[in-house]
């Protein structure tokens, strides 16, 4: 065992988390992906997989945050690199943050540097989570158990794509852009409804009920564990394969063609559903876009829209708690009267 | 000696010591005492030597746990001291957790995250000292630990000790170690062992993968080049049968037979005896190399079979309890002791450092800094220190952060499900519930519902935030009987002092009732004694300080509700036609 990922398209069966995961890192501005369902389904497994499979990034050299060298608006510490000369780049692979559940104010904001603060005096600010996991994903297991007070923070920071630190005599803001990505069980308690909407897309996991899938789950992890990276190389191949796809559709995602009438159709569903707010048109929208771009098509059509409609809006229902109809039937049930 | 001769427990500790990364820990169960000292001792001396060996205690806090600066030493010597984290001191060995139920949610996220595979090569020993009727060790990391095991009782360890003079295992262990990388997959075993955990109600991979390990691992202890049945079936035993939330449906075909009627229920009955299937095993597995490899169908037959012995009485029993009754509330037990160490921060005060709490470091400075030249002074008088620091801090210059945690507030429904009340109530209760419910996943409020009716009182939601929980257990909610009042007002108070004992948390109890008691607290019949044994009870609630609200809902106000209003202090709110929102309504008033 070593620290290698398991390669992302080695994961069995799990097509809608995958495709969900793919649209995310073609198009960051979804707003994150929460899945929900039981332990054990590979979640985290493919979060990580696809970091690995994601090209390196260009950063700025000596940015604690880690910044694009071609955005316009530059941090703190690029403003410091800046003013000593011409920035100095260097690649470094896409972060992939775990948020650990007890996680304190501290580590996830960023705090005092207590070390230099003893022992030389000064005052230094020491990144936490939310600067090491910009441009990249956040990945919080067990989210719905998260404490109130964390949620707030991330809340707030995932809105504004900024963490802003005012404490402990520090006043702090730095660029924090990520994709959040939440796991959790539904039965363990629920999510706030506002947390709820700042996530994209929702995916529904279940663990596979065929036998021979479930032999597929534990041959492969037997394999990779042998020898992981001989398993990596026979992957290799076809995790280029969608790097390549997801590189591919980064590009064409400018060009894919958004008719109006396909607006009007995204629009007519979220009101036959009664999702809350204009998130649900904007990331139907998003989703749809990014999808078409990953199937090379070029312009979004009628069927990416239907697929998509149940991960973007499953989670924006208004929940009557005295029916029990799922959200995604609800959601399929508009879809097939709409549409037919 | 063969393997599958062992205790059960004895079994999981051969296993843990040949592939202890592999299988990620063991969680044993049951109090301290000679027994589990034995175990612990035979593992140890069964690890390699090097392998580090530590005790993860339960109030360890983030620096000691993850590494980081070592405050005291840092400022003793003037310059900053970093500590290694216990995890990573562990790697490569044991971390043995010791009252491993009272582990709260932070700490066990952070062990599930240190036991992902390729994170750190850790193993944990969680010792879950629990009751039966308790909630175990948080479900996230029980299941990365791959054994779960209950120590031998004492009479047979004592003779297992007696058959093999050094308290080590009569295994060659270490051999197993060296063979363990060579055992080849095999299909079938693992088709057998899925299907096994299907049949068992396991829908997590976690476990199918954490058998077939064990597997490998049985193999490389017995000697075999490959998994025979032998070693997939204890296996089975060992890490399916404990997780098991179903029993399995196969018809019973005869090539399972022998196996589950010589194996009662192995740890209670025949404890002296040597592991019972295992003539069945050997049976089975030896004629198993000359007709080459039997179907994957039959293999699985027998496997569940062989398993589905190896399931403890009353384990699915305890089982579903523990899932309805929820031990995935965050944080509730032993979270009382401790002052919140999240939240918003309030101003920093004076005290001591101690486990738990934060220093503010700019408060402490600032309260050492007008200081500096007498203290210069005073060390000059007394001639160099150690080590000349620029800054010089004493104990008492420490300042402790403060937070303020947001006090939890729960509702506790207590509904009269009697005869009188069954018929429209219930409903109604139900839906006032649900919709409290709805409301309080806003506000990060609970819900709970204790009904009473015949001859008690039952807690039958337990405070929750989860409304696919609550409509779960909402919907098999029975009505009838007379009705025990006494019983359903002492319950409440029970679970509203519970309540508000635990991290300062807020009750709030809404009764749903006409107030027409007839059976008394000691369960028999008789209006006025009830009533009186009410009256006392409400009293009781009242001196608890406990708010409360008392629906009336009988077809006119009832002077005996009122009375009871009076007695408990609750607000009396008579809806004789009350629907669902109108109960929410007038609930969400009080509140």
């Amino acid at each position: 065992m070593s620290s290698t990922p398991f390669p992302f398209s080695a994961i069995v069966g799990q097509d809608e988390l995958k495709l969900a995961i793919l649209i995310a890192a073609v198009e960051p501005a979804i707003g994150g992906l929460l899945v929900l369902g039981d332990r054990g389904t590979g979640k985290s497994t493919a979060v990580r997989g696809l970091a690995a499979l994601l090209p390196r990034m260009r950063a700025v050299q000596g940015c604690r945050y880690h910044c694009d060298p071609a955005a316009t608006a530059r941090c703190e510490d690029c403003m410091r690199l800046k003013a000593g000369g011409r920035l100095k780049t260097e690649q470094r692979p896409v972060p992939v943050v775990d948020l650990p559940l007890g996680a304190s104010e501290d580590r996830v904001l960023g705090a005092l540097d207590l070390e230099r603060a003893l022992s030389q005096g000064i005052k230094v600010f020491e990144p936490g989570l939310l600067a090491r996991a910009h441009r990249g994903f956040l990945y919080i297991d067990e989210v719905n158990l998260l404490e109130d007070h964390l949620v707030d923070l991330l809340i707030d920071v995932a809105a504004s794509g900024e963490n802003v630190i005012e404490r402990e005599g520090l006043s702090v803001r730095h660029p924090a852009r990520f994709v959040l990505v939440g796991s959790g069980n539904p039965e363990e308690g629920e999510l706030r409804p506002q947390l709820l909407d700042r996530f994209g897309l929702s995916v529904e996991v279940k663990t596979p009920t065929e036998i021979a899938q479930r032999v597929a789950v534990v041959r492969r992890r037997d394999a990779f564990e042998r020898d992981p990276a001989g398993f990596c190389g026979q992957w290799a191949k076809a995790d280029a394969k969608v790097r390549r796809q997801i590189l591919l559709a980064r590009q064409r995602l400018a060009d894919v063609a958004l008719d109006d009438a396909i607006l009007q159709r995204a629009a007519e569903l979220c009101v036959a559903v009664g999702s809350d707010g204009l998130r649900g048109e904007l990331t139907l929208m998003r989703a749809a876009r990014a999808l078409a771009a990953l199937q090379a098509a070029p312009e979004v059509t009628p069927v990416h829209l239907r697929q998509i409609a149940v991960p973007a809006l499953r989670h924006r229902l208004r929940r009557n708690p005295l029916d029990d109809t799922a959200s995604g039937e609800r959601i399929e049930r508009a879809v097939a009267e709409l549409w037919h | 000696m063969a393997l599958s001769t062992l205790d059960p427990a004895l079994q999981a500790i051969c296993l843990l010591a040949v592939d202890p990364q592999g299988l990620g820990g063991l969680c044993l169960r049951g109090g301290p005492g000679p027994a589990r000292d034995g175990l612990l001792a035979r593992l140890r001396q069964a690890l390699p030597p090097d392998a580090p060996w530590r005790r993860l205690p339960l109030q360890i806090d983030d620096d000691r746990l993850l590494g980081g600066l070592d405050l005291g030493l840092s400022l003793a010597a003037g310059r900053p001291v970093r500590q290694a984290g216990l995890l990573s001191e562990a790697a490569g060995g044991v971390l043995l957790l010791p009252m491993a139920e009272r582990v709260g949610p932070s700490l066990a996220a952070k062990l599930a995250a240190a036991l992902e595979p390729g994170a750190s090569h850790l193993c944990v020993v969680a010792l879950d000292e629990g009751q039966p009727d308790e909630a175990p060790l948080p479900a996230s990391l029980l299941e990365r630990l791959a054994l779960i095991a209950n120590p031998p009782a004492g009479d047979l360890l004592a003779s297992l000790t007696g058959s093999s003079p050094a308290p080590g295992l009569p295994l060659d262990l270490a051999e197993a170690r060296r063979r363990l990388p060579t055992i080849p997959y095999d299909d079938a075993t693992v088709q057998a062992l899925c299907g096994t955990a299907a049949a068992l109600g396991l829908t997590s991979m976690r476990p199918p993968w954490q058998a077939w390990r064990a597997a490998c691992a049985a193999a490389a202890i017995a000697g075999h080049d490959a998994v025979t049945q032998g070693d997939a079936e204890l296996a089975a035993r060992l890490v399916l049968a404990p997780r098991a939330r179903a029993l399995p449906q196969a018809p019973a075909e005869p090539a399972a037979e022998p196996a589950a009627e010589s194996a009662p229920a192995p740890e209670a009955s025949a404890p002296a005896e040597p592991y019972p299937p295992e003539a069945a095993t050997t049976e089975a597995a030896s004629p198993e190399p000359s007709d080459g490899e039997p179907p994957a169908q039959d293999l699985q037959s027998q496997m569940i079979a062989a398993t589905q012995a190896a399931i403890p009485p009353g384990l699915l029993d305890s089982l579903a309890g523990a899932l309805s009754t929820g031990g995935a509330g965050s944080g509730r037990r032993g979270a009382a002791a401790h002052p919140a160490r999240s939240g918003r921060p309030l101003a920093s005060r004076r005290g001591p450092l101690r486990t738990g709490s934060r220093l503010d470091l700019l408060a402490t400075l600032r309260a050492a800094i007008p200081w500096q030249r007498l203290r210069g002074d005073e060390r000059d008088q007394q001639g160099p220190g150690p080590a000349p620091t620029r800054l010089l801090l004493r104990r008492d210059d420490f300042h402790i952060k403060r937070y303020r945690r947001p006090e939890a507030s729960t509702t506790v429904f207590v509904v009269d499900a009697s005869g009188s009340q069954a018929l429209n109530r219930l409903a109604e209760a139900k839906g006032a519930v649900e919709l409290l419910l709805a409301d309080c996943y806003v506000r990060r409020d609970r819900v709970a519902l204790i009904a009473f009716r015949g001859s008690g009182a039952e807690t039958l939601l337990a405070p929750t935030r989860s409304l696919v929980r609550a409509r779960r257990s909402l919907s098999g909610l029975p009505g009838g009987g007379g009705t025990p009042l006494a019983a359903g007002i002492e319950a409440a108070w029970l679970l509203g002092r519970s309540l508000q004992s635990a991290q300062g948390g807020r009750a709030q109890l809404v009764f749903l009732t006409d107030a027409r008691a007839n059976i008394a607290r000691d369960g028999s019949p008789g209006r006025p004694q009830a009533m009186q044994d009410a009256l006392a009870a409400a009293q009781r609630l009242r001196a608890a300080g406990l708010a409360s609200v008392l629906i009336d809902t009988s077809p006119r106000p009832q002077p005996a509700a009122m009375a009871l209003a009076q007695a408990m202090a609750a607000r009396y709110v008579p809806l004789p036609q009350g629907q669902a929102a109108e109960v929410y309504a007038a609930v969400s008033a009080a509140v």
